[in-house]
C-alpha cells in the first residue's frame, strides 16, 4: 500500500520544527541567510533545504492574519520528473515516495525542468552536482518509522496514513468544518494527483500555490508523442524504402528504353 | 592539381578562430574542475540556458540538411543535389558534434554520458534524444567516411561503405525525422510554463518543419561561401532548387504559425509589447515573413547575394526560435519563482569556440579532402 500526507495548513504555526528536523535527519549543511522583508527562510528550497515554511501576512477585518504553508515534494502519483529522466535516476516506489537514485544521474536537469511544483534542486556549487529533493524519508519508512517532519510536528498539522485513509479525512474535514476550510484539496487531482496533499482556511491562489497545474498526469502529455515514435520510425522506413525503390525503378527504364 | 587543396590555412580568420578554440578550451577545463555554478549562470530557476538552446538545439536543427541532402540523392535519386551532398553531410556531422561537445560540458556528470545507453527509459523524451544523438552521429560519421577512405586509398573499405550507403542513408533519416521532433517533444511537459507563444500539443512537428527549414538554407548558405571563400562557381541551380525548397517548407511553417497562434494566445497576443512578443515577432518576422516575401520576389533568387541574405535570415530565425523556447519563453516562469538568468562570459565563450571549432573542422575538411569533387572537376 502507499503512504500519503494530509496537511492542514489551519493547524500550521510556523515553528519551523519540521524545517530543523528535516535537515538534521538528512544531514544537510546550514546556509548562512539575511533578513528580506518576511520570514520566510530560506527564501526558496535549494539543494541543502528540502522543506521550509512560507510565511504570507494577509488582512482580514482589519487585523493581520498569518498563514504558514509547508512547502516539500508532493510526491505525485504520476511524476513529470520520473517520466522524463532518461536513466530512471527517479522513481516512484510502492510505499509513495518519489526517490533518487545517485547512481544512476547524469545530471541533465530534465527533472528540474519538467517538475509543476519547482522542487528538484541542484548542487550548483559542487564540481559533480547532484539533484536534491525531499525523499518522503522513504529509508525511514522502510523501518516502520514515519517522516523526521512529521514526527516532530506539535500541532498534528500532518496527517500520515494511507492513501485512501488521508482522502477520506481530508473529505471529513471539510464536510465536518465547511465554514473553517476552503473547499477545495489541493493534490487530490492536481498533476493527476499527488501523496502529499493540503487543505486550507485561505485560498490557496493567495498562498503561492500554483492553480494552473494541468489536471492530467503530466507524463500524458509526452506520451502522446512517445507512442507515436515506432509508427513514425516505420513509416519512415517504408516511405524511405519506397521512394528508392521506385526511383531505382524509373532510372532503370530509363535506361533500357 | 586543383582550386581547393589550395585553401590557405593560415590566414588571420584562421587565428581569430584558433584563438576562440583556445579560449574555450581554457572554459572548458575552468567548467570541469570548478562546476556549473562557477561557470555558468544557471540556477535552480534557470536549469538550461544558453548551451542547450543555442548549442544542443540549433546545432542539432543546423545538421539537418544533412538527412534531406542524402535523403534526396540517394533515396529519391535526384542526381541534381549530389554535388552538395559531402558539404551536407559534413555539416550534420558538425552539427551534432557541436551538439555533443556541449552536452558533454552541460550535464552535471559528464563522464555518464554513456549511461542512456544501458539504463533504458523509453517514456523519456532525454532518453530518446540521447539514443537519438549516439545513433546518428554514429551514421553520419559512416555517411562521410568515404572522403576519409578516398584520401587514404583504402578502396576495399571505400567500396564496403558505398555499398551499404542506400541502407545507412535511409537509417539516417529515419533517425533524423524522429530526432528533430524529439528536441521539440522535450518541451511538452512544460505545459504551464512555456509561454504559449510557442507551446501547442504539435510542437515536435514545427520543430521538424523548422529544422528542414534550416536545413535547406544551411547548406545553400555553406555553399555559397565556400563558393566565395574557396573561388569556384556557385550551382546556381542548385541553389535556386533549395531556395524552392524554402518556399514550400517556410510557406508551411509559416501555416502552422499562424493556425497555433489564432487557436492559442491569440493575434493580440504578438503585439503586446512584452519581451516575448517581440521576441516572437522577431523570430516570425525576420526569419520566416521576410525570407518569404523575398523568395517570392522575382528578382531575389537570381542573384547569389540575394540568396545568401535570405540563407542569413532563416538560419538566425530558426536559431532564435530555438533560443525563445529554451530560454525566452520560460523566462516569465523562472522570474516568477524569483530567479533571473542571463548567460556569463564563459557560456558565449564555449558557446564561441565550439562554433569556431565548427568551422575550423570544415575548413581542414574542405582543403585535406575531397570536399566539392564536382567544382575540382570543373577546373
Amino acid at each position: 500500500m502507499s503512504k500519503a500526507v494530509l496537511i492542514d495548513l489551519t493547524r500550521c504555526i510556523g515553528c519551523r520544527g519540521c524545517q530543523i528536523a528535516c535537515k538534521e535527519w538528512n544531514e544537510r549543511k546550514a546556509r548562512r541567510t539575511s533578513f528580506h522583508g518576511d520570514y520566510t527562510n530560506p527564501t526558496a528550497l535549494n539543494s541543502d533545504c528540502y522543506t521550509h515554511i512560507r510565511f504570507h501576512e494577509q488582512e482580514k477585518n482589519g487585523v493581520p492574519v498569518w498563514s504558514f504553508v509547508k512547502n516539500q515534494c508532493l510526491h505525485c502519483k504520476e511524476p513529470a520528473c520520473v517520466s522524463v529522466c532518461p536513466v530512471t535516476a527517479l522513481k516512484k516506489t510502492e510505499a509513495g515516495p518519489v526517490v533518487y537514485r545517485y547512481d544512476r544521474c547524469i545530471g541533465c536537469r530534465y527533472c528540474m525542468v519538467a517538475c509543476p511544483f519547482h522542487i528538484p534542486k541542484y548542487e550548483w556549487e559542487s564540481a559533480l552536482p547532484w539533484v536534491q529533493k525531499c525523499s518522503f524519508c522513504s529509508e525511514r519508512i522502510k523501518d516502520g518509522m514515519i517522516p523526521a517532519c512529521i514526527k516532530v510536528c506539535p500541532t498534528g498539522t500532518m496527517f500520515y496514513e494511507e492513501y485512501d485513509k488521508v482522502v477520506a479525512e481530508a473529505k471529513n474535514r471539510l464536510n465536518r468544518s465547511p465554514a473553517k476550510y476552503v473547499k477545495h484539496i489541493y493534490g487530490l487531482e492536481e498533476a493527476g494527483g499527488t501523496s502529499w496533499m493540503y487543505i486550507s482556511g485561505v485560498p490557496f491562489e493567495d498562498l503561492g500555490f500554483k492553480m494552473n497545474i494541468p489536471v492530467a498526469p503530466l507524463p500524458d502529455l509526452t506520451w502522446e508523442y512517445v507512442s507515436h515514435v515506432l509508427p513514425l520510425f516505420g513509416i519512415t522506413f517504408v516511405a524511405g524504402l519506397g521512394a528508392w525503390v521506385i526511383t531505382r525503378r524509373h532510372a532503370n527504364m530509363n535506361k533500357e528504353g | 592539381m586543383n582550386d581547393t587543396k589550395e585553401i590557405k590555412m593560415m590566414t588571420p580568420f584562421t587565428m581569430v578562430l584558433l584563438l576562440a578554440m583556445a579560449l574555450g578550451f581554457v572554459v572548458a577545463i575552468y567548467r570541469l574542475v570548478n562546476g556549473l555554478g562557477a561557470a555558468t549562470n544557471l540556477n535552480d530557476d534557470f536549469p538550461w540556458g544558453l548551451w542547450i538552446g543555442f548549442d544542443l538545439l540549433g546545432g542539432v536543427a543546423m545538421a539537418a540538411g544533412g538527412f534531406i541532402i542524402a535523403g534526396t540523392v540517394y533515396l529519391l535519386n535526384w542526381k541534381k543535389y549530389k554535388p552538395i551532398v559531402r558539404p551536407a553531410v559534413l555539416t550534420a556531422f558538425l552539427g551534432y558534434l557541436m551538439a555533443v561537445i556541449s552536452l558533454f560540458f552541460d550535464l552535471g556528470q559528464p563522464h555518464r554520458i554513456w549511461h542512456p545507453a544501458f539504463m533504458w527509459q523509453y517514456h523519456s523524451v532525454m532518453w530518446i534524444v540521447a539514443m537519438h544523438v549516439m545513433f546518428y552521429t554514429t551514421t553520419l560519421a559512416v555517411e562521410f567516411s568515404p572522403m576519409v577512405f578516398e584520401r587514404l586509398k583504402m578502396h576495399g573499405l571505400l567500396k564496403f561503405i558505398n555499398g551499404i550507403m542506400m541502407g545507412v542513408v535511409l537509417f539516417g533519416v529515419m533517425l533524423s525525422v524522429l530526432h528533430q521532433s524529439s528536441l521539440g517533444a522535450l518541451y511538452l511537459i512544460v505545459a504551464e510554463k512555456l509561454s504559449p507563444l510557442w507551446y501547442n500539443s504539435l510542437i515536435p512537428y514545427f520543430f521538424l518543419v523548422s529544422a528542414v527549414a534550416m536545413g535547406l538554407n544551411m547548406v545553400s548558405l555553406e555553399s555559397i561561401i565556400s563558393s566565395k571563400a574557396f573561388k569556384h562557381k556557385p550551382h546556381m541551380d542548385i541553389l535556386q532548387g533549395l531556395a524552392r525548397g524554402s518556399i514550400i517548407t517556410l510557406g508551411l511553417y509559416l501555416i502552422m504559425k499562424v493556425i497555433y497562434l489564432l487557436q492559442g494566445p491569440g493575434f493580440a497576443a504578438i503585439f503586446n509589447g512584452s519581451m516575448e512578443a517581440n521576441l516572437y515577432l522577431l523570430e516570425v518576422g525576420g526569419g520566416v515573413v521576410v525570407p518569404l516575401v523575398l523568395l517570392l520576389g522575382t528578382n531575389v533568387k537570381q542573384g547569389v547575394n540575394g540568396l545568401l541574405t535570405v540563407n542569413i535570415l532563416v538560419v538566425a530565425g530558426v536559431l532564435l526560435n530555438r533560443m525563445n523556447i529554451a530560454v525566452f519563453g520560460l523566462y516569465g516562469y523562472g522570474k516568477s519563482m524569483g530567479g533571473s538568468y542571463f548567460p556569463s562570459v564563459m557560456e558565449f565563450l564555449l558557446t564561441l569556440a565550439i562554433v569556431a571549432l565548427g568551422i575550423f573542422l570544415f575548413k581542414v575538411a574542405a582543403k585535406y579532402l575531397a570536399l566539392f569533387p564536382e567544382a575540382e572537376m570543373q577546373t
